[in-house]
């Protein structure tokens, strides 16, 4: 190695260290957010919040399977015993008797503050008479009947008020004292967990809590078939994150270790080897710096796409070490460095395409690639030429070189076939544009099918809902995000009583704003008024008014009260409720109110509490609406950006160019290849989503390169520089095709089309290089 | 002299057959009707108030697993059973309870069902029966033998004529009691 190739090789080794440092710093993670819009609307903001915080993310369900139904009763009990204790569970439920009684007593403790029923009419005498008289009616009923017990205390009924607003709906069947399946198969629990659903780590480490209590439960009772079954939000991000994981390192070696292979066969030379792969080293580094500098967290997909990049960017080696190999380094640098340049460009056009992207995940692919392509040229052509310095030459290819400008022949004879191909394909397209792309966002998710199928099974066990309708208001503080969910309640309580919503939560009902307090307590009178009240308003009822002391006592009580404060609500499965219903933003506080929609077209119904709630700045929200919106925006934008990317190639190469008829040329083989490939995913049942079209780009941006060797050729392409093209479209294939491998969407789509479709651009290209030019 | 003996004699052998009127016969009996309409009143006597609670209503009975009881007064609501499925509908609101799971509360259910439709064996299942009078009066008493019906109902005392139930009593855990009286409403 000469002085300046030392220099030039201790310059590259410090900034490697730098990259390296960067990265070791970096934040890298596997959650949702990679799906999450960079910009979201409002209404999007509001399903961030949702899946970051909310209790939906937070909710596991458990199944226990296997023995008897008394076996799993007690497994089911004995759980919730333990679990219960544990901080990492905000609440566990599972159909116990007495499992509520501690939210019914401090929903009957602090009754005149909370329910909405306390008005100054109430405790006046006709107000009494009327509430008093309802109470005793409903002795009549066996649901009333349960209130019996209170009625000295509760005369006039506030318990009954807040009980009836809580969803009595469909509570899940109970077998041998806790909840079960309808067959009875199973037991059922439902847990919230204290960590938030975007945290994984918390996620993970509460389901193996839950996990490790069961094993434990389940061995100390001798029982040998128990089965615990899981599923919600937490314990998908935790199966994607870990499938994220074990990809990002299963594939990344699989293409590594085959591109090796094919590297060592070419380059026969440990040493011209480790040489081949310092621009791919660089790139892959480079592009994770760039990331984790842009956006300070890496998304393991990001990483994950590394094999695709390893594939791509060891290109520029293998052109350097086999053109160079016979015409001398100088004449590398003039002859073809213009061309690679040009393919480089191109690619750096289709993904820098991506970087404008409103999905994180697809801008950051695109950065990352973009910056690992054009690093791991800048290397090839500005460092590997010092550094190698002559030295070992790779193994002559030109055999091969001569057998493929051969099958060169043969594929030529194969035009009109393949043209009549491509019209079918093009046909086939046409004939199903309209069912083409998946239209909802699920096909981006790794969740497998059988996880989904039991996640839907549990689901209808326990009678959870999608909480898929709700409304937002929003607040400066808490008080007035509190007494914004009061209004927006009122309006609530017109529909429900006009059957539009069958109805609805509020965190303000187990939190009354602090006016609410003011007002019902200011609405209760003094002892020496109540009395004479409830005498005059019980004159002829069957309830004397000397038996109701304790009213009069716990009325005065309640005059005395304290605010009620988020603080009063711990300990009891409310103070989890209000959380989940009552965010902290940067800006403020979010209320969220789901809504409970009749039976029939949720649109529907949902219109009329649009409606109500017009002008009033309350948001109201279909969480699987705004899912299919983003993705729908997303594939729009996408749709864009793929047109730009494709524009901004075109221009770079007719600038280039300069000549319609090449321009064609090297745009005909890349246009084919896109509609072969995308028509054969179609017919082969592949659900395409919004990745494949971001890898129709990719095709164009990557089959460009060489294309654009035959077109420089103009003339003779010898037999080494057609060799030099083949393994780099081989390792090109092998990197994208190791995506194909991938159970990671998104890493998946882009593999199956860009790795088929790097190939045929090549054939393609070779197949229709223009007479003059053809070998 | 002879006559009375023979009369003796007949009336010795009448006497076991009209102690021969047993729960046997008057689940026979009840097992033949086919179900029907009915008005009702019930009242609850409570510790508490100095009057009962009336609520009345109508009956509904479809041999052998429907009933439906719907109160008029004093405040509408709709009770309906249909094999184990309990519903209660009331101001709008609506409550659905699969009672298969529960046996507790099927058994407590049952006691009225199962003196509609004649099933000795489902009432024995849960109840000790106590049979008096004839079968133009009879009176069938049911005592929980099982302690978590006990904590519901110490004592149904179903009575009527022939086939028709006039009335049952239900007295409470608690000692509160509830009557409800039964008329039927000639519906075939």
């Amino acid at each position: 190695m000469t002085r300046d190739g030392k220099r030039t090789f201790l310059l590259w080794l410090l900034a490697m260290l730098a990259g390296a440092a960067i990265v070791w710093n970096s934040r890298f993670t596997a959650d949702m957010s990679f799906f999450l819009p960079a910009r979201p609307t409002a209404e999007q903001q509001v399903l961030v919040d949702q899946l970051k915080e909310g209790a939906v993310a937070r909710l596991l369900m458990v199944a226990i399977e296997g023995s008897d139904a008394t076996q799993r009763a007690a497994q089911s009990r004995e759980l919730r015993g333990r679990l219960g204790k544990m901080p990492e569970f905000a609440a566990v439920q599972n159909g116990e008797a007495g499992s509520l009684d501690a939210d019914r007593d401090f929903l009957f403790r602090h009754r005149y503050l909370l329910s909405p029923a306390v008005t100054p009419e109430r405790f006046t005498v006709d107000g009494l008479r009327t509430a008093i008289s309802d109470s005793i009616d409903r002795l009549a009923s066996p649901a009333g009947m349960m209130l019996k017990p209170m009625l000295a205390r509760d005369p006039s009924g506030e318990l009954f008020e807040l009980l009836r607003q809580l969803n009595p709906g469909a509570q899940p069947n109970t077998r041998a004292g806790v909840w079960a399946s309808p067959d009875g198969e199973r037991a059922l629990l439902l847990l919230q967990t204290r960590a938030q659903g975007a945290d994984t780590d918390g996620q993970e480490a509460a389901i193996a809590t839950v996990r490790a209590e069961f094993a434990a439960i389940a061995a100390a009772a001798g029982i040998a078939d128990a089965r615990l079954q899981l599923s919600g939000p937490g314990l998908f991000a935790v199966k994607s994150r870990a499938t994220i994981k074990s990809e990002v390192t299963r594939l990344s070696a699989i293409g590594t270790l085959a591109i090796i292979t094919v590297l060592f066969f070419v380059y026969r030379s440990l040493r011209l080897l480790t040489l081949g792969l310092l621009p791919v080293l660089s790139g892959a580094l480079a592009g994770v710096v760039a990331v984790s500098l842009a956006y300070g967290t890496v998304f393991g997909i990001t990483v994950g796409f590394g094999s695709a990049l390893i594939g791509e960017a060891v290109d520029y080696s293998i052109y350097y070490f086999v053109q160079s190999g016979r015409s001398g380094v100088a004449a590398w640098k003039t002859r073809f460095w213009p061309t690679i340049r040009l393919g480089v460009l191109t690619s750096v056009c289709g993904f820098g395409a991506l970087l404008f992207s409103g999905f994180p995940g697809l801008a950051q692919l695109g950065l990352y690639a973009l910056t690992g392509i054009a690093t791991a040229a800048i290397v090839t052509r500005f460092v590997l030429p010092r550094v190698a310095d002559g030295g070992a030459k790779p193994r002559d290819l030109s055999r091969i070189g001569t057998a493929l400008q051969n099958a060169m022949a043969i594929l030529r004879r194969l035009r009109w076939p393949t043209l009549a191909l491509a019209l079918a394909a093009t046909t086939y397209l046409a004939l199903h544009h309209d069912r083409l792309w998946s239209p909802n966002l699920s096909v981006l998710s790794s969740v497998s099918r059988a996880d989904a199928e039991l996640d839907t099974a549990l689901r209808a066990d326990l009678g959870t809902s999608d909480s898929r309708f709700m409304v937002v208001v929003r607040g400066a503080d808490r008080e007035a995000a509190l007494q914004a969910a009061e209004r927006a309640g009122q309006t609530l309580d017109r529909l429900l009583a006009n059957g539009s919503i069958d109805g609805y939560d509020s965190p303000a009902r187990f939190l009354p704003s602090s006016a609410a307090q003011a007002a019902r307590r200011a609405s209760l009178p003094a002892a020496e008024e109540l009395r004479p009240r409830l005498q005059a308003a019980l004159a002829d009822s069957p309830l004397a008014a000397g038996k109701l002391e304790g009213f009069i006592a716990d009325v005065a009580a309640a005059r005395q009260a304290p605010d009620l404060e988020r603080a009063s609500l711990d300990g009891s499965g409310l103070g989890l409720a209000v959380d989940a219903l009552l965010l902290q933003r940067p800006d403020g506080w979010s209320a969220v109110l789901p809504l409970r929609l009749p039976a029939g077209d949720p649109a529907v119904a949902s219109i009329a509490v649009r409606q109500a709630l017009a002008g009033s700045g309350a948001l109201v929200i279909d969480l699987k609406g705004e899912f299919n919106q983003l993705y729908n925006d997303y594939l729009h934008e996408a749709v864009l950006l793929a047109l730009a990317g494709l524009a901004a190639i075109v221009a770079l190469l007719a600038i280039t160019l300069r000549s319609t008829r090449r321009l064609a040329a090297v745009l005909l083989p890349l246009v084919l290849a896109v509609l072969l490939v995308i028509a054969a995913l179609h017919l082969g049942g592949e659900r395409l989503h919004l990745l494949h079209l971001v890898g129709m780009l990719l095709i164009v941006a990557v089959g460009s390169n060489y294309a654009l060797f035959f077109d420089r050729a103009a003339g003779q392409l010898e037999a080494d520089t057609l060799a030099s093209m083949a393994v780099a479209n081989l390792t090109t294939a092998i990197g994208f095709g190791t995506l194909g491998l991938s159970q990671v969407p998104v890493l998946h789509a882009i593999g199956v089309t860009v790795g088929p479709g790097a190939v045929l651009a090549l054939l393609l290209a070779a197949m229709f290089v223009p007479r003059e030019t053809a070998a | 002299m002879k006559r009375f003996f023979a009369g003796l004699l007949l009336l010795a052998l009448a006497l076991p057959a009209s102690a021969a009127f047993d729960v046997g016969q008057l689940m026979n009996d009840l097992a033949r009707n086919p179900g029907g309409k009915a008005k009702f009143v019930e009242k609850k006597f409570i510790a508490l108030l100095d009057k009962p609670v009336v609520s009345t209503g109508e009956l509904s009975y479809n041999a052998p697993d429907r009933l439906e009881k719907r109160t008029l007064t004093p405040k509408p609501e709709t009770l309906r059973l249909d094999r184990e499925t309990l519903s209660i509908e009331r101001e709008r609101q609506k409550l659905t309870i699969n009672l298969g799971n529960q046996p507790e509360a099927l058994a407590f259910v049952d006691s009225l069902r199962g003196t509609l439709t004649g099933n000795r064996a489902a009432l024995e299942k849960s109840y000790l029966l106590h049979l008096s009078g004839t079968p133009d009066k009879w009176v069938l008493t049911l005592l929980p033998s099982d302690e978590k019906i006990a904590a519901f109902v110490q004592r149904i005392v179903v009575a009527g004529n022939r086939n028709q139930i006039r009335s049952i009593e239900y007295l409470q855990a608690d000692g509160d009691r509830s009557l409800m009286l039964i008329e039927a409403l000639d519906a075939r």
